[in-house]
This record gives structure tokens, C-alpha cells and sequence, in this order.
């Protein structure tokens, strides 16, 4: 619960801060606030994280559908044409992949 | 690997969709033969609407995926994009009314005072076919070829690709390493404009000119490795090379009055924009997979930087909360922030001369995205899975620029996008 409501805190803070301040405000709160959530969820998931050499019949969950790098391929192709055609920035999970005209 | 028992009333559009596969990758007969096994299915619908009247888009997909010989997989993907709508068109909204020429050249439409310049006659309709096959070496080892063509009114691109990965010996860590070449074709309405020329009166069309292309090598080196037993990793480092036609042709660039602030009074008031002829992109790329009690966090951080000077970061965060055996919640956050492009310009002075690169559009600038969104998924009888979700995307930038010049200063230099993206997902053997 406490890191639900750090998450919540971060994000009214970003989404509030937005409107009032010029860019550069915005930029650094935005930044300050990204650094902040990746140092609380590096803890978070690293906490537990220690390299442990797994068997075959350890890869129970590993093995569950939940638990793929991409756990949803269509939703992650959908997300990944929408942010290429209103962002700059594209790519990085994989090569290639259809070109298109809006961006 | 997914068992169901075949209809014969659906085998021959199978077998026709599965031969049409193989074709594209050339796939050995012998292959083609043992395409009877079932195939899983995922399906989805995404609606994509900005507010305040732009870009609307509808989107099914459908991606097939069939084990046609032990441990060899043929994906098959295939979306259309039908997209209505306006968007901008680069130049800056001002205190009186403006009048543009179409793409076309043949037409103007008008925007109103203080308003954004939206360029209505935006609407496409986009096929895109992907491809891959997955072809075991031995036990640790496997090409992948992939395949992938889109076509649409004023653009067509053609994909081949392929990555080799390698596990170790048991088989707790994937290295792999990939490349693709893309040729892209772009026939703009009413012809390609010709870079910093003005935009001329409908009729007039001496600042076009003829078609244009671009051609991208992208390469990808990436490890993925089983921390332990709850946890997985990835990460990948991509160098993307593209050279040719960069423009977007139908982005125009305001020229103003260096006191006022206010357009121009030459005649001709707006410049197509000019972009470099080649661009280098380099990408960072880390994924964490971590099993929960029972529930799933995803986590993913790209760096990114190209040679036209923007950097960005973005990060994205899911929470798989399972609320049943069968049915789970899903929260997303996502926060995205970029630098502007070397040449990113909201507007140019009159009398100043034109610089070799520039452009207005606002992707190029400097600004925020904040994606959150909640997406709730149910398991059904016989491997059947449904799924809906609902996002809202919130864009900032800087609205008002400390180069901004007199009436500018009235004006939202890069006014907010707002837009929500809902989904639905049914996926099944067939």
C-alpha cells in the first residue's frame, strides 16, 4: 500500500506540476520524478533478485504465459505503432517491421 | 503444440492462408505439407481517438502462429489502419484566420483565429503483412527469418530480416543477433515538395516534385537470461541506419513578422520543411519479467538517441494482478520524454535566412507523454481468452517558448494532445 500511494503521489505531483510550470520546470520535475520511481522499483524488484541458477523442473512459472517478456504480442505491436507515429523515438525490442507514413 | 480437432469445412482456408505464408518466405514444399496443425489465433480491435477533432483510428489485427514441424514456427500478422481525422500541419496558430493549400495543390481549407492548423483532408488506409519463421538449428540453436510489406495510399515498404540466437548449455541465458534492410517508396499527394520552398496557390505547382524513397539497415544484439526462478531479463542494443527521404511532406513551416510576431506579410507566408537525408538512430533497451506471489510486474526502460540530437527516455510499467484463476487486472503506466531535434523550429523570422534543416512538427520538439491505463482480461473454455483495455495518453510541451516574439506570445506555441486508446482481444485455436 505504501508504494501504491508513492506511485499515486509521483504521478499527481507530474500531472499537476504540467500545467502550471514552463518546460523546463516540468522537464526537471518529470525527470526527478522518473529518477525516484527507478530507484524505488530497482529496489523493489532487485530486492529479490540475486542470480540463482534454475533447474528444468524449476521453470514452472517461468513457463507461464504471464511471465514472457512480452506477455501480449498484438497489444505490444498496437502500442508500438501508435508511439511511433507521435513520438520520435521508435524501436529497440526487435528489427524491422513495416515502415510507414506517419511519422 | 495446440490441440483441437480440425473442421474439414476449415482446412482449405487454412491451407490457403498457410500456403500464401510460405510463399512469402519462401518456405520448402515439404513444409507446406505438414501445415495442418492447429493454429493459435489472437485477435484485436483498437480504437485510437485524439480529442478536439484529430486523428481517429481504427485498427483490427490478427496474428497467427502455427507449429508446422517440431519446434518450427510460422508467425503470420496482418493489420489495417484506417485513419480519418485532422493533423497538424506545422504551422503556428495565429490571431487572424489562415488559409493553406492542400496537399493536393488543387484546394484550401481554413483555420480559425487562435486555433491550431489542422490539416482536414488527412485520411489513409494502411495493410500491413508481417512474417516470421522460426527454424531450429539443433537444441540451442535457431534462425529466424521475417518478412514484412505495408502498403498504403502514398507510401509502400518492403522488410526482410534475420536474427540467430543461441542458447547455453541450460538454457538459462539467449544471446541473439539480428539485421533487416527496409526500402520504403513514398509517393506524397500532389507530388513530394521540393525542400524550403514556399507553399504556393492551389493550381500552382512548381514547389513539387517527383517521388521519393529511403532505404534502413537495422541492427539488434541482445541477452536474455533466467535470474532465477521468478525472474527474467533482456536487454538489447540496436543501431538503426536510414538514408534517402526524411521529410514529411506534408509538414509546413510558418514564416513571421521578426517584430510583431505575427505571419508574415509577404505574400507567401509558409516553407515545406527539410529534414536531413539520413538519420542514426542508437537504442537501449531493458526488460524485467518478475513473478509475484501471484501476481506479474513487467518492467521496460529504452534510452534512445540520434544523430538529429534528440535523446529520449521512456518507461513502462505493468502490474499483472490476478483476481482469479481465470480473470486479472492489469494497471499500465508509461512516461516518455524527449529533447527536440537540432533543427526544430515553431516558427522563422522573415528576414532571416533560411537555414539548410528545419522543421516545425511537433514530434520533433521537446515535450512529455504520460500513458496510464487499466486492462482487465478473462480466460474462457477450450484455450479461449477475451480481453479489453482503456488508455488515455496525455502529451505536453512547452506552450510558450522563450524565443517566442510578440503575438506569439498570445499563442500555445505546442498545445496538449489528448487521446484514448481502447481495445478489445479475443484470441482461440483454430
Amino acid at each position: 500500500m505504501l508504494v501504491l500511494n508513492y506511485f499515486k503521489s509521483t504521478f499527481i505531483t507530474i500531472l499537476s506540476r504540467g500545467h502550471v510550470h514552463p518546460i523546463k520546470a516540468r522537464y526537471n520535475c518529470f525527470m526527478s520524478a522518473i529518477t525516484r520511481l527507478i530507484l524505488l522499483l530497482s529496489f523493489f524488484i532487485f530486492s529479490g533478485c540475486e542470480i540463482q541458477p534454475v533447474k528444468p523442473w524449476e521453470r514452472d512459472l517461468l513457463a507461464k504465459p504471464s511471465m514472457q517478456l512480452t506477455p501480449d504480442e498484438v497489444e505490444n505491436a498496437l502500442d508500438e505503432h501508435i508511439y511511433f507515429s507521435k513520438e520520435a523515438s521508435t524501436g529497440g525490442q526487435s528489427i524491422g517491421g513495416g515502415g510507414c507514413g506517419c511519422n | 503444440m495446440f490441440k483441437k480437432n480440425i473442421s474439414p469445412t476449415t482446412v482449405p482456408l487454412r491451407e490457403s492462408l498457410t500456403l500464401a505464408c510460405c510463399t512469402l518466405l519462401n518456405v520448402a514444399p515439404e513444409a507446406q505439407a505438414e501445415l495442418l496443425e492447429d493454429i493459435k489465433v489472437d485477435s484485436a480491435v483498437l480504437v485510437y481517438s485524439e480529442s478536439d477533432g484529430r486523428v481517429n483510428v481504427v485498427e483490427p489485427i490478427i496474428k497467427l502462429k502455427s507449429e508446422i514441424k517440431e519446434d518450427q514456427y510460422l508467425n503470420v500478422q496482418i493489420v489495417l489502419d484506417a485513419l480519418t481525422g485532422a493533423s497538424p500541419n506545422g504551422a503556428q496558430s495565429s490571431n487572424i484566420a489562415q488559409t493553406f493549400t492542400s496537399p493536393s495543390g488543387n484546394k484550401t481549407y481554413t483555420t480559425d483565429a487562435n486555433t491550431q492548423p489542422l490539416d482536414d483532408t488527412f485520411h489513409d488506409t494502411r495493410v500491413a503483412i508481417s512474417s516470421t519463421l522460426e527454424n531450429p538449428l539443433d537444441r540451442l540453436r535457431k534462425n529466424i527469418w521475417s518478412a514484412s510489406f505495408s502498403r498504403e495510399y502514398d507510401w509502400q515498404s518492403l522488410s526482410a530480416g534475420y536474427t540467430y540466437k543461441q542458447d547455453t548449455k541450460f538454457k538459462d541465458t539467449t544471446y541473439m543477433l539480428g539485421t533487416s534492410l527496409t526500402s520504403d517508396a513514398i509517393s506524397p499527394v500532389g507530388g513530394a515538395p521540393i525542400a524550403l520552398a514556399t507553399m504556393k496557390a492551389p493550381g500552382d505547382n512548381s514547389s513539387k516534385a517527383a517521388d521519393e524513397s529511403r532505404s534502413t539497415v537495422d541492427l539488434i544484439a541482445g541477452i536474455t537470461k533466467i535470474l532465477n526462478r521468478k525472474t527474467i531479463t533482456q536487454l538489447n542494443l540496436s543501431i538503426s541506419q536510414s538514408s534517402g527521404y526524411h521529410n514529411d511532406p506534408y509538414k509546413i513551416v510558418s514564416l513571421i513578422d521578426p517584430i510583431s510576431g505575427l505571419p508574415t506579410s509577404n505574400a507567401e507566408k509558409y516553407i515545406y520543411e527539410s529534414r536531413p537525408d539520413s538519420r542514426q538512430r542508437q537504442i537501449i533497451y531493458w526488460k524485467i519479467a518478475r513473478h509475484l506471489t501471484e501476481d506479474v510486474i513487467n518492467i521496460a526502460y529504452r534510452y534512445y538517441q540520434d544523430d538529429w540530437g534528440i535523446n529520449s527516455h521512456t518507461i513502462d510499467l505493468k502490474y499483472r494482478y490476478e483476481l482469479s484463476a481465470k480473470n486479472f487486472l492489469q494497471p499500465h503506466i508509461r512516461f516518455y520524454s524527449q529533447t527536440a531535434a537540432d533543427f526544430y523550429r515553431h516558427s522563422l523570422k522573415d528576414n532571416e535566412a533560411l537555414p539548410e534543416f528545419v522543421s516545425a512538427d511537433l514530434r520533433l520538439a521537446e515535450f512529455n507523454t504520460v500513458t496510464i491505463g487499466l486492462k482487465y482480461g478473462h480466460k474462457l473454455a477450450n484455450n479461449k481468452a477475451i480481453s479489453a483495455r482503456l488508455e488515455i495518453m496525455q502529451q505536453t510541451g512547452n506552450s510558450q517558448p522563450a524565443d517566442a516574439i510578440g503575438a506569439e506570445n498570445n499563442q500555445d506555441i505546442h498545445p496538449d494532445l489528448s487521446a484514448t486508446i481502447l481495445q478489445f482481444s479475443y484470441s482461440f485455436i483454430w
